[in-house]
């Protein structure tokens, strides 16, 4: 009776593995649970991530499940309770080896010249569980080796072992089944159809799962030995969604990115863009000097070219920075003096050009978005969801562009949800997107017109809006009003305003209260420099400048007065002369502002232009000074994801010449203007940003460095979605470090060399920023620290520290219910010490500008971004280069037939703005009366024609013969 | 190299209605190019890998993986000549040279007029009447060398048609099934799960 109760309540099932009794989870698979439990069964088409296909045959084991011991694989079997398995016995050793010797038949054996050599599972495994030679005397099979399968990865057959691996990741996990095993028996081999390459945006993933050298990076191959490779764990900043990865350099030079499994965020995937991106950072174009425009050049704007630009010493450059922004303080005065960017950045630099802006130079006016997203309060303001919130809700709203195109990785996670999970998605886009055959339903709406759209179809109106589409509307208002809703809300479209992307937020908010929000803005760290006050009228931590001011009056020298302008004032302004110092950090407004004639005209009408940049970019080029930042891989500290997840980044190479990060930039310019930032380490930033920021309150830098910080923290009291129960992570993610290629062995030496989460060197200890400021930081920082525990810039031991953090991180949690807080013990009056301020909630203050009325001549303008394009980091990846799409005007054939164009031809595209040619591509999945143009892509293209000023762009197309406007 | 021709795309999507999920077409698509042109072509996998919403990958991996699909062309008449156990027994080796000899090329090669493909094969199942060989798939029992002349020389100009119609013709895909026997997934049948191609 008692042993019938204990069995109702049992929730795990029992299993004696090697003699040992362990509990497994129901459904859990014998090699999964025997590995959670120490025992590392051999295996190589098994991966956790993917479904079991039994096809390797190396993880059979003795498995008795109550008729007698058997040979099994275990990656086939689910646990039973009372099954024993048996993994050490003399049939599975034999049966093991067996396997190896027949995976071996084919295998050239040819690990001298391999890539994969010295971390490769079929080596290793042959070493741990194989037969010591061969029987086989006979002729291997031969096929020609490697052939590129697509621009970024080579095949070869010979080393293959068919454990379809790389064919279930194309499949199952990208969605593009673009590699499959050809041919059959002895002769079967992976290939893809002929003249039809592996162009996934998710290829590089195989490399990194395949268990032997057969498949291979363009980018990595014959660069390194894996034993010469040194790695640390950093997060990826290709886009903003936050893959972490394991970056690795040889000869301090970054040589491969691969993707580690953190079970919230990208589950051990990446694009191939963010994959293959560190090309850039070893390009021989960065920037190792400071630049100053020569006095013989054009003074500034028009025609500058880079030679007018002249390598100096930071010294001279400094000179020069100080002179100019003296010139623009004195008159017209602070207000003049504005700063444009900062995604690029970490938090800490964020944080640190945040204070600097506001305290040292005393503007508003900053702005990390290029009016290229969303407003920030709609950004900082909404309320928020998690990604794994966005795959477990019952339906997910997309009002964002193509994710596929700008948020890879979200893409594979929202596809995975809705495969295997039945998410319901609804998609609300001006145009067919990478996400559309994902829709249950799909509603389109005519640029401009998002609001009316969405407000018709969260009110249940569905016969309003868009004709034709009522049924889709009907399906799409039940499915949105049903259960959970998270919207996923980015810029669909850069042709037209942001204001009815905002409005129709507001809507959806507004019908259907408890809707929460994931942003779809793409560029790197654009949600921590949003967070970090890089945007007007927002100061650190999320809150207003309203209501922060008297916080951080506290904390910092000075808070401006008033609101300043966004990018899209800055550029405004700047075009009528009314800047007079304009500071790009790391933005290149001539490519990403939607409007280029405004941002050339802002360019030139700018009075003193400095860029803070890693390279040479179209708009740093018109700079009267340019100084060299350290980028990527060159610099520690943390960056911030969509859903507001902060993880760590870490230094893994030295940057060239005497580029410095850009926190230290910051720090020497206010230092040079008279003020003083107050820290001197990227450490001691993040304190003073856990100390201020209220949203990121209680992120202490220890709990980021612990196993906890491993998957990165949710900033602003998100809360993480609970048990993952669905599938087991990556081998040793339980004893969080990062696994190596595969990840398929605890004691992988390439996977714990200076990976250990808890060894891992801390690259910015001991670190000094050039001249004087860090002294003086330092000196200020344990001067002021009186009693509040931060004056640990002379703490030599970083164990101290972190127990030092945990036990204020503790503190402050237990006071953090009273609601009661202190800003800093530097100096402030107790007596009057203002409350932690409460984070901003957005509201719609204005409606949308209505779009003109129809016109049958005109087409509007849809332009949104592709993975590939014209980028800093794609244009200096020689790998990825070749993969810019380059411009081409999408239309439905409807609208071109009239003209009588075909595909190929050049069309004459013509707006307010300006007229470009380009390459006519009929489409039948673009609605009629609208036109698309990728942006930013090689040569003129979408920005030529696009009016910011206006709510919606639109364009008529000509043909060449017809026009006489310029050709190319 | 050619696509499949308007009446064969017509009768494609007659097949593809016919299955809840459309790649369930795949074979009877390639039997139907196969019988248009005589062996796949690699645009007719690409149309086909069209027409059911998957990549030409997957239709290339399904296609090569059976070898009656012929993925290079062939003639008219694929002679295949047993040489398993029974048959080698009962002069099979021995059968496959005087169909070399007479045919002017060695098994696994075409006749320069393009009329016969000869193949060395295994186990036709027909070992009760070995030796034995297939033409087309059609069998021929118990064969004699001058049989096989006799055969090859009628086949050659242009009789026993009926006996053995070209290669790649086919009866079963060419059934008529009546609409109302189509499974309900059919062409405008109940939904199929999300990035399901129909």
């Amino acid at each position: 009776m008692a042993e019938q109760t204990e069995q109702a309540t049992k929730t795990t099932v029992t299993v004696v593995l090697d003699g040992r009794e362990i509990e497994a989870n129901p459904g859990e698979l014998v090699i999964a649970a025997a590995e959670r439990n120490g025992v590392y069964i051999p295996r190589f088409c098994y991966h956790p991530r993917m479904r079991p296909v039994g096809m390797c045959r190396m993880c059979i084991v003795e498995i008795d499940s109550g008729r007698g011991p058997a040979l099994q694989p275990s990656c086939m079997l689910p646990v039973a309770e009372g099954m024993k398995v048996d993994t050490q016995s003399a049939l599975t050793k034999k049966a093991q080896d067996g396997v190896l010797e027949f995976l071996l038949i084919n295998h050239p054996l040819d690990c001298p010249v391999c890539d994969k050599g010295g971390e490769c599972p079929l080596q290793d495994q042959t070493l741990a569980f194989g037969p010591g030679e061969t029987r086989f005397v006979e002729e291997k099979r031969h096929f020609e080796k490697p052939i590129p399968i697509s621009e970024l990865v080579y095949l070869d057959r010979e080393r293959c072992v068919l454990c379809d691996r790389c064919t279930r990741f194309a499949k199952e996990v990208a969605g593009d089944p673009l590699i499959s095993f050809i041919d059959r028996g002895n002769h079967t081999q992976v290939n893809t159809f002929p003249d039809d390459p592996f162009s996934s945006y998710f290829s590089g993933n195989t490399v990194q799962l395949c268990p032997v050298g057969a498949l291979l990076a363009r980018p990595y191959r014959f660069r390194a030995r894996p034993w010469d490779l040194d790695q640390v764990e950093s997060t990826c900043t290709a886009c903003a969604f936050g893959c972490r990865v394991a970056l690795q350099s040889s000869a301090n030079r970054l040589v491969r990115k691969l993707g580690v499994d953190v079970d919230p965020v990208n589950q051990g995937w990446t694009c191939d863009k963010g994959r293959f991106d560190f090309e850039a950072v070893n390009s021989d174009d960065r920037l190792g000097t400071p630049l100053v425009r020569s006095t013989a050049g054009p003074v500034n704007g028009n025609g500058g070219s880079p030679v007018d630009l002249a390598p100096t010493s930071w010294s001279e450059a400094w000179d020069r920075v100080i002179e100019g922004i003296g010139r623009a303080r004195l008159r017209p005065g602070p207000e003049s003096i504005a700063v444009l960017g900062g995604a690029r950045l970490t938090n800490e630099d964020a944080y640190a050009w945040s204070k600097l802006a506001r305290s040292v130079l005393a503007t508003d006016s900053v702005d990390a978005q290029l009016g290229d997203g969303l407003p920030a309060e709609v950004v900082v303001g909404l309320p928020r969801a998690s990604i794994d919130a966005a795959c477990a809700a019952e339906t997910v709203l997309l009002l964002a562009p193509d994710l596929k195109e700008e948020l890879p990785v979200l893409y594979l996670r929202l596809r995975q949800a809705v495969v295997d999970g039945g998410l319901n998605l609804v998609e609300v886009s001006p145009v067919a997107t990478g996400m559309t055959p994902y829709a249950t339903v799909s509603v389109r709406y005519r640029p401009g017109e998002a609001a009316e759209v969405v407000r018709a179809l969260v009110s249940g109106d569905g016969g309003v809006g868009a004709g034709g589409q009522s049924d889709a509307m009907r399906r799409a208002g039940e499915l949105l009003r049903k259960g959970s809703l998270v919207c996923v809300l980015g810029r669909p479209s850069l042709a037209e305003r942001a204001q009815p992307i905002a409005a129709a937020a507001a809507a959806v908010l507004d019908a259907l209260p408890a809707t929460t929000f994931l942003s779809a803005l793409r560029r790197a760290n654009v949600h921590g420099a949003l967070d970090m006050g890089l945007a007007p009228g927002i100061l650190p931590g999320r809150v207003s400048l309203d209501e922060g001011r008297r916080w951080f009056a506290e904390a910092w020298p000075a808070v401006p007065a008033s609101r300043g302008l966004d990018a899209e004032g800055i550029i405004a302004a700047a075009a009528e002369g009314r800047v007079a110092c304009l500071i790009l950090l790391g933005a290149d407004p001539l490519a990403d502002f939607p409007d280029r004639s405004l941002a050339r005209r802002a360019l030139a009408g700018a009075g003193f232009v400095i860029a803070v940049d890693s390279f040479l970019t179209a708009s740093s080029r018109r700079a009267d000074v340019v100084l060299p930042a350290a980028t990527y891989g060159e610099k520690g500290g943390t960056t911030t994801n969509i859903e507001g997840r902060v993880s760590r980044l870490h230094q893994k190479i030295t940057a060239p010449g005497t580029a410095r990060p850009d926190w230290m930039i910051a720090a020497e310019l206010a230092w040079r203007l008279g003020g003083d930032l107050g820290f001197g380490s990227e450490d001691e930033v993040w304190d003073e940003i856990e100390r201020l920021a209220p949203s990121h309150h209680g992120l202490t830098r220890a709990r980021l460095a612990s196993a906890e910080g491993f998957d990165g923290l949710l900033a602003g009291g998100v809360a993480e979605v609970g048990d993952h129960d669905a599938p087991p992570t990556m081998s040793g993610a339980d004893a969080p470090g990062i696994q190596g290629p595969l990840g398929h062995t605890k004691d992988d030496s390439l996977a714990t060399t200076g990976m250990g989460h808890d060894v891992h060197p801390d690259p910015q200890a001991g670190a000094e920023p050039a001249g004087a400021p860090a002294g003086v930081a330092r000196a200020e920082a344990a001067a002021g620290a009186g009693g509040s525990g931060y004056a640990d810039g002379d703490t030599p031991g970083e164990v101290e520290r972190d127990a030092d953090a945990v036990e204020r991180s503790v503190e402050a949690e237990g006071s953090g219910r009273s609601g009661a807080f202190r800003p800093s013990g530097g100096g402030g009056d107790r007596g009057s010490t203002p409350q932690r301020p409460s984070p901003l909630r957005w509201s719609l203050v204005e409606p949308p500008p209505s779009p003109p009325p129809l016109d049958r001549y005109s087409l509007r303008l849809v332009s949104a971004r592709k993975l590939y394009d014209d980028g800093t980091l794609v244009q200096n990846s020689p790998s990825l280069v070749p993969l810019a799409p380059g411009a081409r005007i999408r239309v439905n054939p409807a609208d071109l037939s009239p003209l009588g164009v075909v595909a190929g031809s050049k069309l004459q595209v013509s707006s307010s703005q300006g007229r470009v040619v380009l390459e006519a591509a009929p489409d039948p999945a673009v609605p009629q009366g609208s036109a698309v143009v990728a942006f930013n892509q090689p040569g003129p293209g979408a920005a030529d024609l696009i009016d910011s000023t206006q709510p919606v762009t639109e364009v008529r197309i000509e043909t060449l013969s017809g026009a006489s406007g310029p050709t190319p | 190299m050619s696509r499949l021709s308007p009446d064969n795309e017509e009768l494609a999507r007659t097949i593809i209605g016919r299955y809840p999920r459309s790649r369930s077409a795949l074979i009877p698509l390639l039997h139907v190019a196969q019988e248009q042109e005589g062996w796949v072509s690699r645009d007719a996998m690409a149309h086909i890998a069209e027409l059911l919403g998957i990549t030409p990958a997957e239709v290339l991996g399904t296609c090569s993986f059976y070898g009656m699909f012929k993925l290079e062309p062939v003639g008219r008449y694929v002679v295949g000549v047993c040489t398993n156990i029974s048959c080698l027994l009962l002069g099979g080796e021995e059968l496959l040279e005087h169909c070399e000899a007479r045919l002017g090329v060695k098994a696994g090669a075409t006749t320069d007029d393009g009329m016969f493909t000869l193949e060395d094969v295994e186990c036709i199942a027909a070992c009760t009447d070995a030796p034995c060989l297939q033409v087309n798939y059609r069998y021929f029992l118990n064969i004699t060398h001058d049989q096989v002349d006799a055969l090859f020389d009628d086949l050659r100009a242009g009789r026993r048609t009926d006996e053995v119609p070209v290669h790649g013709t086919l009866t079963r895909v060419r059934q008529h099934v009546a609409p109302e026997r189509w499974s309900g997934h059919g062409a405008e049948g109940l939904p199929l799960p999300p990035g399901q191609a129909r």
